[in-house]
């Protein structure tokens, strides 16, 4: 299997200070991969860098294509779609028009429309919703609006920033659900960022494990769960 | 969750100055003064008028230095205090003979009377929006100068002639250069307080609320209290170098203090380098000399001139006259090594 | 009775102007946070291209659409050079940048054009309007042009979708860029946009203050009052602060004594100041937060 990502060397900083020192690992098309670490490891940091949104040196690679020279719309419109965290709602906008900024750079008008029927299929609370403020909306709303709003852009991968921060056990159950429906059904490699561990090991395919800014562990998913070791001293559990 | 995270801050407004490289050593500042009293002795009359209202724009453009290069905050409308002091000195003089060297004090007491109450509504503000209100203020100046209702103290339109004051004390020296010498004792004072000023707790105070304002108050800095402090200093000290100007052009008028004049002295301060008291000076030559030789070229032209000027400082030179000063000086330290 | 009517038509139709002109200032202090202090210069020189246009034969429509198309591609191009560079510099810089871009517009306009005062034609005619002795056809047309403009940007940020992109990199510029918008590009069309809508302000008002390097002063503050009125951040309360501050303007000169045209700018600045000061959020604008 061919990897989509390729992740070599990474090193990222912010001024000064070095976030990331050389981390390496790469995604499989239609995986699920999720990457997990303590607070600080630098998970937040790979992802941004994936992005461009923070100065780093190192290659990544997606679909054979470079990605460190692009700008962060550039690398969006290669079909990767990140929900940051804090999840960058549009607060003063309607749940409609953050899901067609979602798709602000297709051009399938028809394509849209349809999409945006899939979407309020998956998330029936957002399509009672879809004049209300953004910002009006619970803090699980507006994670599934998030996630509604980058599978618009009907990417190629997925990367997800703490998913379930925040958010009670129950609708995280919800959200996780849909996720591994849409990895399955729309074909959408996902990338997630995860805290919690049980959780997002139970969800993924594939597991790395981040300590300050070095890739420590990885493994199938289901391995890294059942090592104790592993799981005592990385992941608290 | 990363450990470094970005905090969606504001930009600072100006960027912090340490205190000691606001001033000249010791060294410097001795061969500057000793050139500023011994140059006059040998050169003419026209070249020592503009000596003297390079003196007088300085201390404006100090004084503008103090406001945003301690406390942080924005002027466009220093023309107005300018403009304040000016007709102050003028009106005393010339309606109720009063000593033109008294006319100075109070010249700097209303301005600082009137930057403080202008401080009141402007310390609520910040920024941009200080900015605004500033640039409102030297729009609206003029036609305050002209309104009717004055017009028997302020001379309307038409603006008020100056008499220019004799050397005293039976000395033999022309009416130019006593001036030159009383403003240069005026500057040195002005500059001193200055200098003492930001070195002191309340220049501290003020250099805190530019840093990080929010944090200043957290600290227990008064911030309302500096910030129109700082204002009304700042404004006092203008109107100083209104009344001077006033007597060394011997003439106020209303459109003398426009829009463009507060915009000069923002030029001189950026030139001279933010919060580098002793460029003020350097700003201030600056913006005597460079629209002479303009008009020369072209009437109207100094305008574009000041702004390309200004564009090329902004890119080329964000630090103005202290990037130069501290460029000379590092090459001063190796060829001594 | 009849001379409060007439002066509230008057303050409407002047308050057009302050509209449009708050609408340009807005919609470069939604895109970078600052106030465009040459955005009045900006509308001048424009203005001046459309005379010039004129002088050389051509049609008032079309020098009109011309200089509008140019204005836009001049906003575009003062932004990618002078502005795009000092994105991330201090307040300080940037107003230093505008007070400089001020500065060279007024000076070069007055060098090609001198400083003479020059008349200006208007497209409507100064009959009375509607046989109305209240308002003139060119106050009338003021006003509709105004509220034309005001339809046609609403539709755009409404129901396009650059209008929509604009508005979210305006909100949220990163956020705008993980859904693939060129922020960079949005923050230069919002310039353009700007330029072009200052055009228009600049080619009604000349008829009325005529054509001159400093015709657009006093009309600038007024739209900086405006848009202090309306909040800044929205598009909607800049074009209700532009009328009010029309009207009032319009009353204090006619019921507060020596107020009238002596006193212009000392009420525009007055009227700064007390929005400022009582509120400074304006009418419609977002509280902004700062944090450490």
């Amino acid at each position: 299997m061919t990897a989509l990502l390729n992740v070599k060397d990474l090193r990222a900083y912010y001024g000064q200070v070095q976030a990331l020192h050389g981390l390496s690992f790469s995604l499989n098309e239609g995986s699920l991969t999720t990457l997990l670490g303590a607070n600080g490891a630098g998970k937040t940091t790979t992802l941004r860098a994936i992005c461009n949104m923070v100065r780093s040196t190192g290659s990544i690679e997606f679909e054979g294509a470079a990605l460190t020279s692009r700008s962060t719309e550039g690398i969006v419109r290669l079909g990767i779609a990140h929900v940051p965290q804090g999840r960058g709602t549009f607060t003063n906008m309607t749940v409609e028009e953050n899901l067609q900024l979602g798709a602000i750079t297709r051009k399938d008008h028809a394509g849209i429309v349809s999409d945006m029927e899939r979407m309020y299929a998956h998330f029936p609370v957002l399509k009672q919703r879809y004049t209300q403020q953004a910002g009006t909306l619970s803090g699980g709303e507006q994670q599934m609006l998030a996630v509604a709003r980058a599978l618009m852009l009907r990417p190629r991968l997925m990367l997800l920033d703490e998913p379930s921060f925040g958010l009670a056990p129950l609708v995280v159950r919800d959200l996780f659900g849909i996720l591994g429906k849409i990895n399955r059904e729309d074909k959408v490699s996902i990338l997630v960022v995860e805290q919690n561990a049980q959780l997002a090991l139970e969800l993924a395919d594939q597991a790395y494990v981040i300590e300050t800014g070095r890739i420590v562990m990885s493994g199938a998913a289901k391995d890294i769960a059942n090592n104790e070791d592993v799981r005592k001293s990385y992941l608290g559990y | 969750m990363s450990a470094v995270e970005d905090v969606a801050t504001q930009a600072a407004a100006v960027e912090a100055v340490p205190k000691r490289a606001m001033t000249l050593g010791t060294g410097t500042s001795l061969v500057v003064l000793t050139l500023l009293l011994v140059v006059p002795l040998f050169v003419k009359n026209f070249i020592i008028f503009q000596m003297t209202m390079l003196l007088i724009y300085g201390v404006a453009v100090l004084a503008l230095n103090i406001l945003t290069g301690g406390s942080g905050q924005f002027s466009l409308g220093q023309s107005a205090f300018y403009a304040i002091g000016a007709y102050t000195s003028a009106i005393l003089m010339e309606q109720y003979d009063v000593n033109y060297a008294l006319t100075l004090p109070v010249a700097g007491l209303v301005c600082f009377g009137a930057g403080f109450l202008f401080g009141q509504p402007a310390l609520r503000l910040s920024g941009v929006y200080l900015a605004l209100a500033t640039f409102a203020l030297a729009t609206a100046m003029p036609q305050l100068l002209k309104l009717g209702y004055f017009e028997k103290w302020t001379g309307g339109v038409q603006g008020l002639v100056v008499t220019k004051p004799d050397a005293p004390f039976g000395l033999h020296m022309s009416q130019d250069v006593w001036l030159y010498y009383f403003t240069l004792v005026i500057t040195v004072a002005i500059y001193v307080f200055s200098v003492n000023l930001l070195r002191s707790r309340s220049g501290r105070a003020f250099m805190a609320i530019r840093d990080n304002e929010i944090a200043a108050s957290a600290m227990g800095v008064n911030v309302a209290l500096y910030k129109t402090l700082a204002f009304g200093v700042s404004a006092g000290i203008t109107g100083v170098a209104g009344g001077l100007g006033a007597i060394a052009v011997q003439f106020v008028a209303p459109d003398s203090y426009t829009i463009q004049f507060a915009i000069a002295l923002f030029l001189g301060m950026v030139v001279g380098g933010v919060g580098w008291l002793p460029g003020s000076f350097i700003g201030s030559a600056f913006i005597i000399f460079v629209p002479n030789i303009a008009e020369n070229i072209s009437k109207g032209l100094s305008g574009a001139v000041f702004g390309v000027l200004l564009f090329l400082v902004i890119f080329l030179l964000p630090h103005g006259a202290r990037q130069i000063a501290i460029v000379g000086q590092q090459l001063l330290a190796r060829l001594r090594r | 009775m009849e001379l409060f009517t007439n002066q509230i038509l008057a303050g409407i139709s002047t308050g057009a102007i302050y509209a449009c002109l708050a609408l340009a200032v807005v919609m470069i202090y939604q895109a970078i946070d600052h106030l465009n202090f040459a955005q009045g210069e900006m509308a001048m020189f424009s203005t001046f291209i459309s005379w010039q246009l004129m002088q050389w034969g051509l049609p008032y429509w079309v020098a009109f659409v011309l200089t509008i198309a140019f204005s836009f591609a001049g906003g575009i191009a003062i932004e990618r050079v002078l502005f795009k560079p000092l994105a991330k510099a201090p307040i300080l810089t940037n107003v230093a940048g505008f007070i400089a871009l001020y500065s060279i517009i007024n000076s070069s306009a007055g060098l090609i054009w001198d400083f003479t005062i020059k008349q200006y034609p208007t497209p409507f005619g100064s009959a009375p309007f509607l046989g109305s002795q209240l308002i003139s056809t060119h106050q009338a047309g003021m006003i509709g042009v105004t509220l034309l403009l005001l339809l046609a940007l609403y539709f755009f940020f409404q129901y396009t979708r650059v209008g929509l992109a604009m508005r979210a990199a305006a909100s949220l510029p990163e956020s705008a860029r993980l859904v693939g918008i060129n922020t960079s590009w949005m923050i230069a069309l919002g310039w353009g946009m700007a330029a072009a809508i200052g055009a228009i302000a600049g080619i009604l008002i000349a008829p009325v203050v005529f054509l001159e390097p400093n015709m657009m002063l006093g009309t600038l503050i007024y739209g900086f009052a405006a848009a202090v009125l309306g909040g800044l951040t929205s598009p909607f309360g800049a074009v209700v602060g532009g009328f009010l501050v029309g009207i009032f303007e319009n009353l204090a000169g006619t019921y507060i004594p020596y107020a009238g045209n002596e006193l212009k700018l000392p009420i525009a600045l007055a009227l700064i100041v007390s929005i400022l000061v009582v509120k400074p959020a304006g009418l419609f604008g977002r509280h902004i937060v700062k944090r450490v």
